[in-house]
């Protein structure tokens, strides 16, 4: 019996989520006194061991060239041979475009109950109870999972992480791996900028700011705060922004440690995506709009002064 | 080609989140129920597009639920599509409702079955690739464009920091999102011709669910906003520097 945490790499580099879930899953292990075992498909050449100050004490690799892209039914058969091999018991995924891609086939082929989106530890003292986010981040559900093994999927920036001083010792895995299902064409990564899903910080604009070309005040903002980009639908809609900066209910969901939503109304279908944010600051010249209700600061004024006058005291305070 | 969609009923997105029943299920009273956006939206509409563009595709609906699901289902149909089949079950284990799925499908021999990326309602994200596991065919998720080419497609879909575009041979499962296709209104015609298309029910196969729902929680309410004048972008900084310690 053990806890197996599947780690998602992206290019050889390690992904944020994944800390949190090794994170998450060796405090699992710890509830169950058993240990924290790692799986790495891919080639990553560094960083590894590092796993051990997430509490993860051996780490399995596949390298294989198949694992460069994520082919859903490989990864899946790969991984359920992996939790086969090592006795584990639970299996742990981020819950990010891979984990939702590949977690489902593997509970599938152990017969494992899955919560996805999970955002706390299980409760052990009756049953095996995972809480995670329903209707979208407005309430949750306590799920028991009842099977032998256990899938989970857990919901990027909701476990807090405490690292400690310990290396993971590292080890190459020798399995079958099936053939490709899919034939990979074309990869479009969007370089540069932070990928809205793994960002601290987002700054996001609505129909408040009038059209495209305003954009520049909340490219600043962002600019300075290292901050992802992020719209409302209807921005989205009228092609002011790309559709991948579409946050809501219909969008894309996520929980920064801080939103700031500029000329957005704060409609129920928005706050949907955005409500887990740890803070939420609020810029509207409506001091009515409700997006004041599920704020916890605020500015009633214009967009258009009050951004650049907040990028410029940021900068300042940065400065010193 | 045959092409399977799954619908879910889901509450309308401005419904009031409350329970009842000490927490263990969801309020239902005065909610207005919808298909689920991205089943209806990208999905279902997606699908219509490949039947209008060769109509020997023959399209069908599925939905796992009881009769009350039935006013969705014939909503589905006034947007487009075949026929649909309905499995007489309940259950919120998406093991159960995918292996439901799966029975249906493998029976009908589809070359393509459609999901949408999640419901709004439990957010699992879990029938598509569930269903794509139990009939051993590709599962591509998260799909933002789509192209069909015989018995090949080719799937723009969204991954980690971007997107990769996939080539499959079908069968395949796919789940949807924005980017799909555009959402369309039902017209009066569809709603009179939804009317008389088939609606199957069929009963469940026999499936031990593996998860439980035991109780419904919200979220704590939020303390207040703290407003501060536009004047005074600097104390809004100290708060978030100092206060909140996000910056
Ligand atoms: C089924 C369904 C799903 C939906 N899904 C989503 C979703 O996923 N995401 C989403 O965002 N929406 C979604 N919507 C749409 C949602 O209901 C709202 O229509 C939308 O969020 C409004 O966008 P907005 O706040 O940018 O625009 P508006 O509601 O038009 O608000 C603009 C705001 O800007 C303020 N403003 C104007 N000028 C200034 C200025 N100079 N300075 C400061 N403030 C200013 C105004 O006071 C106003 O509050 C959905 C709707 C439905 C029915």
């Amino acid at each position: 019996m053990s806890v197996l945490i599947f780690i998602d790499q992206s290019e050889g580099h390690l992904k944020k989520a994944s800390f949190e879930a090794a994170a998450y899953g060796a405090a699992v292990a710890k509830q169950m006194n058993t240990n924290a075992l790692a799986l790495v498909l891919g080639n990553v050449a560094d960083g590894l061991t590092q796993l051990g100050n997430y509490g993860i004490s051996k780490v399995y690799q596949i390298q294989k060239d198949i694992f460069n892209h994520v082919d859903a039914q490989v990864f899946a058969t790969v991984i359920t041979n992996v939790v086969k091999q090592v006795d584990a018991s639970i299996v742990i995924f981020s819950h990010t475009q891979t984990g939702k891609a590949v977690a489902p086939g593997v509970a599938v082929q152990l017969k494992a109950g899955l919560v996805t989106g999970a955002c706390a530890l299980p409760q052990n003292d009756n049953g095996f109870v995972v809480k995670k986010t329903v209707f979208s981040g407005k309430a949750f559900a306590l799920v028991n999972i009842t099977s032998p093994i256990k899938v989970i999927t857990l919901n990027p920036n909701s476990f807090g992480i405490q690292m400690i001083t310990e290396n993971a010792t590292v080890e190459a895995l020798e399995v079958t791996v099936p053939n490709a299902t899919i034939q990979v064409v074309a990869t479009n990564k969007v370089s540069g900028e932070v990928p809205l899903s793994e960002a601290d910080i987002v700054v996001s604009g609505g129909r408040g700011l009038k059209g495209p070309e305003n954009w520049g005040m909340i490219e600043d903002l962002a600019h300075v705060l290292h901050a992802a980009t992020a719209c409302s639908r209807p921005v989205a809609d009228a092609h002011w922004r790309p559709h991948h900066e579409h946050v809501g209910q219909t969008g894309v969901q996520i929980a920064p440690n801080l939103y700031i939503a500029i000329g957005i109304s704060g409609a129920i279908q928005h706050l949907a995506g955005v409500n887990r944010s740890k803070t939420i600051v609020v810029i509207n010249k409506d001091p009515e709009a409700p997006f004041f209700k599920a704020a916890d600061y605020g500015i009633v004024g214009d967009a258009f002064e009050v951004v650049p006058k907040l990028t410029a005291a940021i900068k300042e305070m940065q400065s010193k | 080609m045959k092409i399977l969609v799954c619908i879910s009923k889901t509450p309308d997105t401005t419904s009031k989140i409350a329970f009842k029943n000490n927490n263990a299920q969801f309020e239902d009273a005065g909610v207005q129920w919808i298909i689920n956006p991205y089943d209806e939206w990208y999905t279902l509409v997606k699908a219509i597009e490949l039947k209008e563009k060769d109509p020997s595709v023959i399209l069908h609906l599925i939905t796992v639920g009881g009769a009350d699901c039935d006013a969705i289902i014939r909503k589905a149909l006034a947007l487009g599509g075949d026929e649909a089949i309905r499995v007489d079950t309940e259950s919120d284990d998406s093991y159960v409702i995918a292996s439901q799925i799966a029975a249906v499908a493998k029976e009908g021999n589809y070359d393509l079955i459609f999901t949408g990326k999640e419901t709004i309602d439990y957010n699992g994200s879990a029938i598509g690739g569930m269903l794509a596991a139990k009939l051993q065919v590709p599962y591509l998720s998260l799909a933002t464009q789509f192209e069909l080419n015989g018995s090949e497609a080719k799937v723009t879909r969204e991954i980690e920091g971007g997107e990769e575009v996939d080539a499959v041979t079908l069968p395949a499962v796919i789940s949807c999102q924005k980017g799909m296709a555009e959402q369309r209104i039902p017209n009066m015609r569809g709603i009179m011709a939804a009317r008389t298309k088939p609606l199957k029910v069929v009963p469940p196969v026999a499936i031990e669910a593996l998860t439980h729902i035991v109780a419904y929680e919200l979220p704590p309410a939020k303390a207040g906003v703290k407003l501060v004048p536009a004047d005074d972008v600097a104390t809004l900084v100290k708060l978030l520097h100092e206060e909140a310690k996000v910056i």
